[in-house]
């Protein structure tokens, strides 16, 4: 070994200096932390917008001819066919750009990084069990306003604006406070009470237009051996698809629209009250299948298609979610929910439809009027033909279902639709508080309910806290009913 | 030689410190930076917000619930595991009848075949184990229900995941059986390593199995456990218990909250809710639990090492 260090005399590094010499890295990794920041805010407002084209009446967009559009669509339920075909349609209505589809089930994992750097794609469908926080997205300032897109002559009719080719409803859900208008809904779901006209048929039964001869059908089935009901009871926030629409029959869309504001008091609301009890008296009874609380939304429809009970709450997507186990001849059908009696506010036959499949084109997209091109070209009535052919949903284009061949429920789902006709119930805490709705009103009160670990006057107490929380919440943008 | 050795010392850390430094430590000091900001995760903007996101977590009902979930978890999953894997590796090694013209120390009949089969579960990924139990549990027409109705229990039929008093069991159990197959094959190597005159000394003595559990095998495989305690208390604070609760509960989470655990929450906030500065709040304390757990187990472990 080679000389002794004078000042320790140890060998190599002293235990003092060892520490000292860690202390002195610390501070230094202190000054570190300033360049944090730039790791969630990568890129900025350094990048380059298209710019505007020519507005012709074939472009009235103003979509630069040659800039690049980029386009990632979710794929889920409904595939990615129908949006490649659209894109042909741009493609050829502008041979001069390139366009880019790609198509995940990922969407926050891929978009999320790119929506921090400031590079966000032209078009999103920001859907999924990925999709990312709309409140957030427009809170923060993110996303486009669509109105130019809204106020643009229609693909099909130039005389008429796109917003006058919408369902009811489109416009208002893609409002989040005030006029602007983020998202566009291009499906079009309706939510409602699912059954078997052959097994109801097969009970000498139509479907209940009032809770009495609900309870009645229920008995009937009983006797049979058949429940009345199954829901998912492990995802319990599909019981309102059908309670809501019934609370806003009972007590008229104000008691829903007070829910959606988080009023105080808005859950003790006598309408509500009077649902509640009216589906405990399901659970009281015994109508409710077996074992429900213990099944997922697959499971519970698959136990239903079997024909072990006769009504589930959903929406229209279960007729594609449960093709391979609904059989042939069950004759699928979607009724508006079964109201109290005579007393309610609203006629048999108000229905809860909204839009699925948000789409939304973010502000700092390099080509927001190539995206909203696209959607325009998408809400033509060639393209929602297409939609609803494909993948058997309603799109949001009022219309576009002569001529394409429907099945049971769709067909039952448009009839549902025409019966309703302005009766239209859109309830949207599921779009604006997404955490209340789920875990809180949907597992911890009506999924406790349904399962009778609580009573309804229990769960209103409950779910009213929770609503009361959510409204003091300064961590939740909130917002109100226009 | 001296003044090269600082040199040859960080010649060779640099890499293997860079590189943790780079994806261990570096994105821990992100998220404790993260934690005072109130970043939403999907916009670049954010701001300092103070210590707001921890006063609000520690007025969170829901953190509570996850964080008692999640120190259940770490306490009695790898207390459950440990002791039937160690239980079993030892009927496996030691716990036989001794047969006539056979070594004096061996395993029950059969042991060989034990081994592979106690394996078995760690070849499925924990999410195909998750969605298999979740079949089971189905209390319509899954396995465990339907067992019960085809042995004339028809009034026994749990609601399993639906239950808010059982489902956090469940859970565990499908941890543990998940896990204890990977601890019966590594206590097996520790078994196999003690030498067999003490087990022979023991028997000489007259020891039962129990005694000589305790006195011979427990004491000689302590580092072996003490090492795997760790091991899988940090699987049951993170992935693990995040994969079987997201895949298989109601809610996931629920029912009423029963079964959320830390790493669901943080996961939940970040993306469900656009809330990625409070997720890395809740991300701070499970660091801080995973810490305490680790100290904890390895001071209390904490014993002579026997030398053999």
């Amino acid at each position: 070994m080679g000389t002794m260090s004078a000042e320790n005399g140890t060998d190599g590094v002293g235990r003092r200096d060892l520490i000292k010499r860690s202390a002195a890295l610390g501070l230094i990794s202190v000054p570190a932390m300033g360049f944090l920041s730039a790791c969630a805010s990568g890129g900025g407002d350094d990048r380059k917008k298209a710019g505007a084209g020519k507005k012709t009446a074939k472009n009235p967009l103003a979509v630069n001819e040659t800039a690049p559009m980029e386009f990632v669509l979710f794929d889920g339920g409904f595939g990615k066919e129908y949006a490649e075909d659209a894109v042909k349609i741009y493609e050829t209505n502008f041979p001069g750009a390139k366009t880019k589809f790609s198509a995940t089930q990922k969407i926050q994992s891929t978009l999320q990084p790119r929506f921090n750097q400031g590079t966000p794609p032209d078009l999103i469908d920001n859907s999924g069990a990925e999709q990312m926080d709309m409140g957030v997205l427009v809170g923060k300032n993110q996303l486009a306003d669509l109105t130019p897109l809204l106020d643009a002559p229609s693909y099909d009719d130039p005389s008429k604006k796109v917003r006058d080719t919408l369902r009811p409803g489109i416009v208002q859900m893609g409002q989040f406070d005030g006029e602007k208008v983020w998202i566009l809904y291009y499906a079009y779901t309706v939510y409602g009470v699912w059954y078997s006209r052959k097994a109801l048929a097969s009970l000498d039964a139509e479907y209940p237009k009032t809770w009495d001869e609900m309870l009645a059908v229920c008995e009937k089935a009983k006797k049979k051996g058949i429940a009345g009901w199954t829901y998912a009871g492990k995802y319990p926030y599909y019981i309102p698809f059908s309670l809501y629409p019934m609370i806003g029959k009972v007590g008229g869309a104000e008691v829903l629209d007070a829910i959606d504001n988080l009023e105080p008091n808005a859950w003790k609301h006598p309408a509500v009250k009077a649902c509640f009890e009216a589906y405990y008296e399901l659970y009281r009874k015994g109508y409710v299948l077996k074992g429900t609380p213990g099944l997922d939304h697959i499971q519970s429809q698959t136990a239903w298609a079997k024909g072990k009970a006769l009504f589930l709450p959903n929406g229209s997507w279960v007729e594609n979610e449960s093709a391979n186990v609904i059989p042939a001849d069950f004759d699928l059908a979607v009724s508006a929910p079964s109201g109290l009696d005579d007393g309610d506010k609203m006629p048999f036959g108000t229905l809860w439809a909204s839009g699925g499949e948000p789409f939304v084109v973010p502000a700092k997209a390099a080509n927001a009027p190539g995206g909203m091109e696209q959607l325009r070209i998408m809400l033509s009535e060639e393209s929602s033909k297409n939609f609803t052919g494909k993948v058997k949903s309603l799109t949001a284009y009022n219309g576009g279902t002569d001529g394409v061949e429907l099945t049971p429920g769709l067909t039952s789902g448009v009839a549902a639709l025409e019966l309703a006709g302005d009766n239209v119930v859109n309830p949207r805490l599921q779009d604006w508080y997404v955490q209340l709705q789920k875990e809180k009103i949907g597992v911890s009160g009506l999924g406790e309910m349904m399962a009778g670990r609580l009573t309804p006057a229990e769960a209103i107490k409950k779910i009213q806290g929770f609503a009361d929380e959510a409204a003091k919440d300064s961590s939740v943008k909130h917002y109100k009913h226009q | 030689m001296q003044h090269g050795k600082y040199r040859f010392i960080v010649g060779f850390l640099a890499v293997p410190l860079g590189l943790y430094t780079l994806f261990v430590v570096w994105p821990f000091v992100q998220s404790i930076y993260y934690s005072f900001t109130d970043w939403t995760g999907l916009s670049p903007d954010f701001e300092m917000v103070g210590f707001d996101n921890y006063a609000r977590m520690l007025d969170d009902d829901i953190f509570w619930k996850s964080l008692l979930h999640s120190v259940m978890f770490a306490l009695l999953v790898p207390l459950v595991t440990l002791g039937l894997a160690l239980f079993l590796s030892f009927m496996i090694n030691v716990g036989g009848r001794r047969r006539r013209g056979g070594p004096a120390v061996t395993g029950v009949r059969g042991s060989g075949f034990y081994k592979i089969v106690y394996f078995f579960p760690q070849v499925l990924s924990i999410a195909i184990v998750a969605l298999l139990f979740a079949f089971a549990y189905n209390p319509d027409s899954g396995a465990i229900n339907s067992l019960l109705r085809g042995i004339g229990l028809d009034g026994v039929q749990p609601l399993w995941l639906g239950d808010p008093g059982l489902a956090l069991w469940c859970v565990m159990a499908v941890l543990v059986w998940s896990t204890v197959g990977f601890f019966v094959v590594l206590f097996s190597a520790g078994m196999a390593s003690i030498p067999v005159e003490l087990y022979e000394a023991a028997l000489l003595d007259g020891a039962s199995r129990f005694a000589t559990f305790f006195k011979v095998t427990l004491p000689l495989l302590w580092d072996t456990v003490q090492s795997g305690w760790v091991y899988m208390g940090i699987l049951a604070l993170g992935a693990e218990s995040f994969a079987v609760v997201q895949i298989m509960t109601t809610g996931p989470g629920g029912p009423d909250y029963s079964t959320t655990v830390m790493v669901l929450y943080v996961y939940q906030k970040a993306f469900r809710d656009g809330q990625a500065a409070y997720a890395t709040t809740i991300g701070v304390a499970l660091l801080l639990v995973t810490l305490a757990f680790a100290a904890v187990v390895m001071r209390l472990g904490r014993r002579e090492r026997l030398e053999y």
